[in-house]
């Protein structure tokens, strides 16, 4: 058997297979780096950054960087921890999130991170936007006060259901999450309950109707166990409907 | 995809813009670009059109319209007036003449006139510095305004004649060459350089042949001729003129040996690096060198297509460019069997940009040139092996170009004897600002800031910004310093403030260029350069306090630390070198508490003033102490 290659996070050595990259490899050996806009299920993008670890001394996003044999990185630092904290307390700004009222609570990564990182300030002052619920589906909630923009919804849509329901548009500060219909409405698009681009939203803007608190505050997954403790859960995999078919 | 209202009947303009681009995705850009220039607007019916005959989701098709800043759903008026807010802009006082020109116009800038005649708004940079301050008229550049000018334009719009018909020498802009050197004094006719690269080719397979130092090198080396112009670029020591200053012969020497069947040279003509113009003094009467250098490259790396991405500001510029490409074609330089040499094959097309800075970094760039929204791609891997359409790209600066155009034709000895042992050639510098002389200095590398300010007339200097906000601002005591790859670094701008500017305002105009051109993928640049822009707003409206200098400091740090591409890395620049340069600046707008809130009591009620038409001391609130 040869031995595969491997790299050092905080001092320990991570195995990696060939094209991996740090985040995944670390997620695969169960050693958690904070992450958001990551999906198990999809190739990662890069755009949140609150993965961003030092790989031989370079800030580089853990979840686009390749892992390369004998590299050494660090995650868990007060400075790394301090920047990741700083951002998500850039989340929190930019959106409309108030835990106490929503649904996604205790199932929201946004708020597991700001919590196992141990957020305890807003930080910055709030942006307060204007973003409309849209209730037009009548499967899907689409609750863009929450969106963090990870384009998983529309990575999902595009690469899994075939759809394009989701897209973005605008730039910069004005950047926002839109579905693909003339009207803007999500009743008019091919959305479905059952897409993949549904269950894909790690903050509760893609909600499915007629299922809220079905499992009581309390008892969700990150009620239960910090994000931290859950890094396995985040180990890559093929998307769901792509398993079934083999 | 479901689209609720039946298909609109489409412009018969709309069906020939769709035929000349053949219905490509690619070309989603450039049609939206022609569109907006025919209807005045993109609608959602058209949008819609579109995206069936080009079989793109809707999505697509509306997320490109929402990122560029020259493409609009809604109509913004048959006359758009776009002022260039760049800070030269600004010393020159823009904001002065445009409120002159609304005044004129009796509208409120960014709103559309009532009758949908005219709209008047702010556009970052133009690129006309040295002969500002500089607006756009409908995509047309016109320098040099003042209030008689202005009267004139108010008084064509009123009378609604069309830009197409208005004076000439409004849109009369100069080179303003102030100093020339090898690349403005060429003595290049067009082809020269190709037939020199071509020529090199042939007498280094002879030399080959003779010189042979083992069957093992003269047996896997392939085809000499191509290499031969790479090793005079490569012994030129050239690197790009874009800022990185990347080492061109590397790049090409990747590109070429990547795997892949079709290859791509690509000009980045998207010169937004506000106070940089010396890529539009290039392209106006230079042309030929850059297509030649183009050329040149397309030769040693093997591609067979390339592409001009110009910006959307040089709109003007595109006529004159495609006749020089016709031009090219015509005598061989250009198209099949380029100066009758079997199977080298290679032509350009222009695409046009549409008010977005950060397709200047090179894999938005060519995310653009695909016709998508203009986001940084993930690094590894590089456009060198994964570029336009994931295929070997080289992308290289309009002025890095020229140099290697002169290189074929001169030899890399030749280049390297101008310069320094690490910076070789020259550098054209576009220098505005707080001189006597603005315009373009070509200058040796190794030049001093205090040569070229003596050069263009500068007095009383206080600071100089060189490569613009993402560069480095630098106060008297470096003005030793050299313009040269190991010292101060540059893409070319040079903007001089005198003793009399506000540093402070400077970065804050800076502040909030960033934040207006954040593509928005990631969070630190989409949040970060917002909030930074707000924050030096809330010091400019006095009510900054220290604690506001840390929270720039924090914001600098992040950005700097884990921005997703270079505009967001620089984004921090202009702040922490002020802040650390011209602290006393910052600190004359601060109040001498250790915080205070951003939220602005008084402020809050100026919309109800508004709408009740009260302004008497019982509409106020006030949050100072009574004295």
């Amino acid at each position: 058997m040869s031995t595969s290659p491997t790299f050092t996070l905080d001092g320990r050595e991570i195995p990696f297979e060939a094209g991996q990259t740090v985040l995944q490899a670390a997620l695969t050996a169960d050693v958690y780096i904070p992450h958001l806009c990551y999906h198990p299920e999809f190739k990662p993008h890069g755009s949140c950054k609150v993965c961003t670890i030092k790989a031989d001394g370079r800030h580089v996003s853990a979840c686009t960087w390749p892992a390369r044999h004998g590299m050494v990185v660090e995650n868990a630092t007060e400075e790394l921890d301090d920047l990741r904290r700083t951002l998500v307390q850039m989340l929190f700004a930019e959106g409309n999130h108030f835990c106490p009222s929503c649904e996604y609570s205790g199932h929201c990564l946004l708020q597991a991170v700001g919590y196992d990182l141990q957020v305890e300030t807003a930080g910055f002052r709030h942006f307060f936007p204007v973003r409309p619920v849209d209730a037009s589906h009548p499967e899907v909630w689409l609750d863009l006060n929450r969106c963090i923009l990870c384009e998983l919804c529309v990575r999902a849509s595009d690469e899994v259901d075939g759809k394009h329901v989701f897209g973005l548009s605008g730039r910069g500060a004005g950047k926002h999450l839109i579905v693909n219909a003339l009207s803007g409405r999500l009743a008019d698009t091919d959305m479905a309950a059952t897409d993949k681009a549904a269950e894909v939203c790690p903050v509760g803007v893609i909600l499915k109707k007629k299922a809220g608190f079905r499992v009581p505050i309390g008892e969700r997954p990150f009620d239960r166990e910090p994000v931290s403790a859950q890094a396995a859960r985040y180990a890559p995999r093929p998307p769901a409907r792509h398993r079934e078919e083999d | 995809m479901s689209i609720a209202s039946p298909a609109p009947q489409p412009a018969a303009a709309l069906g020939a813009i769709l035929e000349r681009h053949d219905r490509r995705p690619e070309q989603l850009l450039q049609i939206l670009r022609e569109v907006q220039e025919h209807l005045g607007h993109v609608s959602d019916d058209i949008q819609a059109h579109i995206a069936r005959e080009l079989h793109l989701p809707l999505t697509r098709v509306r997320g490109v319209v929402g990122f560029y800043a020259f493409l609009s759903a809604t109509p913004w008026g048959r006359y758009r007036v776009l002022f260039s807010d760049n800070i030269t802009d600004r010393m020159q006082g823009n904001m002065d003449l445009l409120d002159h020109l609304c005044r004129r116009l009796l509208l409120e800038p960014g709103h559309p006139s009532e009758d949908g005649l005219v709209s008047v708004d702010t556009t970052s940079c133009t690129g006309l510095c040295d002969q500002g301050p500089g607006l756009l008229v409908n995509g047309r550049a016109i320098p040099a305004i003042s209030r008689e000018r202005l009267d004139l334009i108010a008084e064509l719009i009123l009378e609604g004649r069309p830009v197409t018909a208005w004076p000439a020498e409004l849109f009369a802009i100069v080179d303003n060459v102030c100093r020339a050197d090898m690349v403005l004094d060429n003595d290049l006719d067009p082809g020269d350089a190709v037939r020199a690269a071509l020529a090199r080719g042939d007498m280094s397979q002879v030399e080959q042949a003779a010189n042979t130092r083992s069957w093992r090198e003269a047996n896997v080396a392939p085809p000499q001729g191509p290499l031969a112009t790479l090793n005079e670029i490569r012994s030129a020591n050239l690197r790009g003129r874009g800022g990185a200053g990347f080492t061109t012969a590397y790049k090409w020497e990747s590109c070429r040996n990547a795997q892949g069947e079709q290859r791509y040279v690509v000009c980045n003509a998207d010169e937004g690096e506000p106070g940089t113009f010396k890529d539009r003094v290039l392209l106006a009467s230079h042309a030929d060198l850059v297509f030649e250098g183009m050329t040149v490259c397309a030769y040693v790396v093997g591609a067979g297509r390339g592409f001009l991405y110009l910006r959307g500001e040089y709109r003007y510029l595109l006529g004159a460019l495609e006749e020089t490409l016709a031009r090219r074609r015509r005598d061989h330089l250009l198209g099949r069997d380029i100066l009758g040499t079997p199977g080298f094959s290679f032509d350009i097309e222009i695409h046009v940009g549409a008010g977005a800075y950060v397709c200047g970094e090179e894999s938005a760039l060519i995310e653009s040139l695909e016709g998508k929204r203009g986001i940084p791609r993930n690094r590894p891997p590089y456009p060198v092996t994964h570029g336009y359409l994931q295929r070997p790209t080289t992308v290289n600066n309009v002025e890095t170009f020229c140099a290697a155009a002169l290189i074929a034709a001169h030899g890399g000895d030749w280049y390297r004897a101008t310069g320094t042992p690490k910076s070789a050639g020259t550098k054209l510098m576009s220098v505005a600002g707080d001189c006597a002389r603005p315009g373009i200095y070509e200058v040796p590398f190794g030049t001093t800031v205090a040569e070229l300010l003596a050069m263009s007339g500068a007095e009383h200097t206080q600071a100089v910004q060189i490569s613009g906000p993402s560069g480095t601002c630098i106060g008297p005591d470096e003005f030793e310093r050299r313009i040269a790859f190991e010292d101060l670094a540059t893409a070319g701008a040079f903007t001089v403030f005198d003793e009399s500017r506000d540093m402070f305002e400077v970065a804050r105009n800076y502040a909030h260029f960033f934040a207006h051109e954040s593509c928005g993928f990631c969070t630190p640049c989409r949040v970060g350069t917002t909030i930074l822009a707000a924050t030096m707003d809330k010091i400019h409206d006095g009510h900054g306090t220290p604690y506001d200098l840390e929270e720039i400091a924090t914001l600098d740090r992040v950005l700097n630390q884990s921005a997703h591409c270079g505009l967001g890395h620089t984004s921090c620049n202009p702040t922490l070198d002020t802040i650390k340069r011209f602290r006393p600046a910052y600190e004359l707008h601060l109040k001498d508490l250790d915080f205070e809130p951003a939220f602005d009591l008084d402020g809050a009620l100026r919309r109800a003033r508004q709408m009740t038409g009260r302004d008497d001391p019982g509409a106020h609130l006030t949050t100072e102490p009574e004295s």
